[in-house]
C-alpha cells in the first residue's frame, strides 16, 4: 500500500525527523493561499503514488502566490506521466506547498526489504538526489548498504559508519546517526515495504532535513494499523482495481480484448503468456486466489463485464481439490447474474471434469468448453477471430 | 527415497481446529498421510475426527513422536507458530498460512539459522510425496510416483505442470511448493541440494515468476553443481511492469527480475526453460534427452 509524500512527511515527523513546513491542498485557491502564507517563494509538489516527478514538471519553485495558483490549475487538470507511473500517467488531486529550503548538501537514504538476504537494508549515499539509480549502476561503490540483523537490530555505531561514509562529522554526524536510527523505528512500527528520503538535505543554515519522503506499507500488515485504509488516495488507483481489492481479488487492468478470470497468481500469469503467444490480447489480469470460491467468481465476472474493451472471456480454474462441477455451477451462476451475453471459454482442472463440463453445456450460455490450457486459449482467440 | 517426506512422516496440525486446517488435515489423512496430532492453545485435550488435539507443540511430540508439522494458523500468531515447532525440535514445518507481515517473518528466518528445523513457506501450497504423503493443499490425484523432483514458487501453476508432467508419463520423487512471500524457509537452491542427492530423483523441474532474482541465483548454482538435467519455467514474460514507487528496490536488485533476463540466465547455466506453460511436460522431457545439466 503506497501513501503520499505529505503523510510521508507527518509520520517521519512523529519519529523527529524535521520536514519543510507544508500545507496539502486540494484545489487552486487553496494553493495560492498556501503559498501566501509561505511568503511567496515556496515549492509547488504533485501528490501521486510514484517517483520521478520533477523531471515530469510534477515539483516546481514558484515565486509568487499567483504563479503557485498557476501551476496548481494546469496540475489539476492533466495527468502526470513519470518512468515510474506508466505510460497511463496518473491524476493529479492533492498538492503539497513548502517553504522553499536553501540546500548545501543532498543525500540518499532508504530502508527496504533485501529479499536475498531476508533482513532489511538501510542504503546510503552521498550522490542523493534524481539520479539514484543511475549511480547504482554506474559507481556501486558510492552506495553504502547496511543489512540489518534482526535480533541486535539496528546499532548507533552501524548508523554512526553510514553517516560518516556520507561525509559528515561532529555535531551533524550525530544528528544523522539519530534520524537513521528513528528512521529504522519508523520503519518497524510502521510496518514498512519502503521508505526512502530522497533527498535528505542539510540546510545552508546547518539542519538535516527530509525534503522529499516516500513510504509504502506491506500490505499483509495493514491488520494491525487500523488508520491506514483511511489514509488510501483512490483517485491514484483504477476504479476496476479498487472494486477488485474489495473482494480480496488481485486485477489488473491491461490493453487487450480477452477477459481473464484465472486461480492463482502464477497460472493468471501463464494464462496471459499463453494467450499472447496464440495472438490473443487479455484485457486483465484477475486471479481469483487459489480456492476460486463462488463468490469470487461471480464478483470477478461483474469487474471483468465493466471493462468496455472485454469481447469475451477465458475462464481457466486449476480446481485442485474443488470439485469441477462445483466451479462449473459458480460460473453459470455468475454468467447469469450478470447477464453475460460475451462468449466464454472455459478451462477447468480437477475431480468431476465431465460433470462440469456437462453442466456448462446444459447451460445456454455461450460457451466452450476446452481440455487443456493451450487448447483454451486458441479457443477464444478463434472466437473472438 | 525422497525428499523431506515419506510414508514414515508423522505429521501434526497447528491450527487443526480452524476451518481450513481441519479440512487438509482430512485431506491429507485420506491421501495416506499419517496426522497424528493437532495443535491448537485452549483446546487441548479433545479429539478431532478422531486426532487428539494438543495445547503445545512439544506436548504433541512428546506424546505422538511427530516429525512434522503443517501449520494453518492465521497470519497474526502464525509466525509464533513456527518458532514454537522450531523449539518443539521438529525436522519439517510447511506453513501454508498466506499473508504473514515481513516484519514477522525477518526474526522467524534469523532465528530458524539457529535449528535443525526446515521450513517450507509460508505463502505455500506445501508439498507432496506422490503415493507416500501429502503436506498441503494440492490436489493429490494429479501426482504419480516417479523420478522427476519439482520445486515451484507458484501455486495452482505447479499443479498445471505436475498435471503435464504425470500426462506425459514423467511421475515425480517430491514436489515441493516453496511459496510467493518475500521472506521463505528453503529456496529454489535448497530444494535443488536435496534433490541433486536423492537417488530417486533423476531429474528436476522448477517453476518461477518474475520478481526478485532467486532463479538467477538458482540458475548459477545449478551450473556449478547440478548432477541432474533441470527443466524450468518463468512465468509473467508478457506481464506489464507495474508502477513503481521510489528507487531502493531497483537499487537493492540491481534492475533483475524480468522474466527474459531468468530465462536467459537459466539457458546460459543450461537449464532447458519452456518458452510456453502448455509445453512444461515436453521441456523437461527434452532436458532428459539432453542429460546433465
Amino acid at each position: 500500500m503506497n501513501i503520499h509524500e505529505y503523510q510521508a512527511k507527518e509520520i517521519l515527523s512523529g519519529y523527529d525527523i524535521a520536514v519543510p513546513r507544508g500545507r496539502v491542498c486540494l484545489t487552486a485557491d487553496q494553493v495560492e493561499r498556501a503559498a501566501k502564507m509561505m511568503g511567496g517563494h515556496c515549492v509547488v509538489k504533485a501528490q501521486i503514488y510514484a517517483g520521478g516527478r520533477g523531471k515530469a514538471g510534477g515539483v516546481k519553485v514558484v515565486h509568487h502566490p499567483e504563479q503557485a495558483q498557476e501551476l496548481a490549475k494546469e496540475l489539476f487538470a492533466r495527468k502526470l506521466v513519470t518512468p515510474q507511473t506508466g505510460p497511463e500517467g496518473l491524476r493529479v488531486r492533492r498538492i503539497l506547498v513548502e517553504e522553499a529550503v536553501e540546500i548545501a548538501r543532498e543525500f540518499y537514504l532508504s530502508i527496504t526489504l533485501d529479499r536475498g538476504a531476508s533482513r532489511y537494508i538501510l542504503i546510503a549515499s552521498a550522490e542523493g538526489g534524481v539520479e539514484i539509480e543511475e549511480v547504482a549502476a554506474k559507481a556501486p561503490e558510492k552506495i553504502h548498504k547496511l543489512t540489518i540483523d534482526p535480533l541486535t537490530g539496528l546499532r548507533s555505531y552501524q548508523a554512526r559508519k553510514i553517516a560518516l561514509a556520507l561525509g559528515l562529522s561532529g555535531s551533524l554526524c550525530e544528528d544523522c546517526v539519530e534520524l537513521i536510527l528513528n528512521l529504522y523505528r519508523a520503519c518497524l512500527e510502521k510496518d514498512c515495504a519502503l521508505v526512502e528520503i530522497n533527498p535528505l538535505v542539510v540546510t545552508r543554515a546547518g539542519w538535516l532535513m527530509a525534503m522529499d519522503a516516500k513510504m509504502s506499507f506491506d500490505d499483509n500488515a495493514i491488520f494491525r494499523h487500523r488508520e491506514y485504509p483511511d489514509m488510501v488516495d483512490y483517485s491514484q488507483l483504477d476504479t476496476l482495481e479498487i472494486t477488485a481489492g474489495k473482494y480480496d481479488l488481485a486485477y489488473i487492468k491491461l490493453d487487450g480484448s480477452i477477459g481473464c478470470l484465472v486461480n492463482g497468481a502464477g497460472l493468471a500469469m501463464a494464462t496471459l503468456d499463453v494467450l499472447n503467444e496464440c495472438g490473443g490480447k487479455p484485457a486483465n489480469f484477475l486471479d481469483v486466489g487459489g480456492g476460486a470460491s463462488r463468490e469470487k467468481v461471480a464478483e470477478a465476472f461483474k469487474i471483468i463485464l465493466q471493462d468496455p474493451d472485454v469481447k469475451g472471456i477465458f475462464v481457466n480454474i486449476f480446481g485442485g481439490i474443488m470439485r469441477c462441477d462445483v466451479i462449473a455451477q459458480g460460473v453459470i451462476e455468475a454468467a447469469n447474474e450478470v447477464h453475460c451475453p460475451l462468449p466464454i471459454v472455459v478451462r477447468m482442472d480437477g475431480s468431476q471434469v465431465e460433470e462440469g463440463k456437462q453442466l456448462l453445456m446444459a447451460s445456454g450460455l455461450n460457451v466452450q468448453c476446452a481440455d487443456n490450457l493451450g487448447d483454451g486459449a486458441q479457443r477464444i482467440v478463434k472466437m473472438l477471430g | 527415497m525422497s525428499i523431506l517426506l515419506n510414508k514414515n512422516s508423522k505429521v501434526l496440525v497447528q491450527g487443526i481446529t480452524g476451518r481450513s486446517g481441519l479440512f487438509h488435515a482430512r485431506m491429507c489423512r485420506e491421501y495416506g498421510t499419517q496426522i497424528v496430532a493437532g495443535v491448537t492453545p485452549g483446546k487441548g485435550g479433545v479429539h478431532v475426527e478422531g486426532i487428539p488435539v494438543f495445547n503445545t507443540v512439544e506436548e504433541a511430540v512428546r506424546y505422538t513422536k511427530a516429525n512434522v508439522s503443517m501449520i494453518f494458523v492465521p497470519p497474526p500468531s502464525a509466525a509464533d507458530a513456527i518458532l514454537e515447532a522450531a523449539d518443539a525440535g521438529l525436522e519439517l514445518a510447511v506453513c501454508i498460512t498466506e499473508g504473514i507481515p515481513v516484519r514477522d517473518m525477518v526474526p522467524v528466518k534469523r532465528i530458524l539459522a539457529d535449528h535443525k528445523m526446515k521450513l517450507i513457506g509460508p505463502n505455500c501450497p506445501g508439498l507432496i510425496t506422490p503415493e507416500e504423503s501429502k503436506v498441503g493443499i494440492m490436489p493429490g490425484y494429479i501426482h504419480k510416483k516417479g523420478k522427476i523432483g519439482v520445486v515451484s514458487r507458484s501455486g495452482t501453476l505447479t499443479y498445471e505442470a505436475v498435471k503435464q508432467l504425470t500426462d506425459a508419463g514423467l511421475g515425480q520423487s517430491t514436489c515441493v511448493g516453496i511459496g510467493g512471500d518475500p521472506i521463505i524457509g528453503l529456496n529454489f537452491i535448497d530444494c535443488l541440494k536435496l534433490f541433486n542427492e536423492d537417488p530417486q530423483t533423476e531429474a528436476v523441474f522448477m517453476i518461477g515468476e518474475i520478481g526478485g532474482s532467486a532463479e538467477e541465483e538458482a540458475a548459477e548454482w545449478v551450473k556449478a553443481h547440478m548432477k541432474k538435467p533441470v527443466a524450468a519455467f518463468i512465468a509473467g514474460v508478457t506481464a506489464p511492469p507495474g508502477r513503481r514507487m521510489g528507487h531502493a528496490g531497483a537499487i537493492v536488485t540491481g534492475g533483475k527480475g524480468k522474466a527474459a533476463d531468468k530465462i536467459n540466465t537459466l539457458r546460459n547455466c543450461g537449464v532447458t526453460v519452456a518458452d510456453s506453460p502448455t509445453r512444461m511436460g515436453e521441456a523437461l522431457r527434452s532436458a532428459l534427452g539432453k542429460g546433465k545439466s
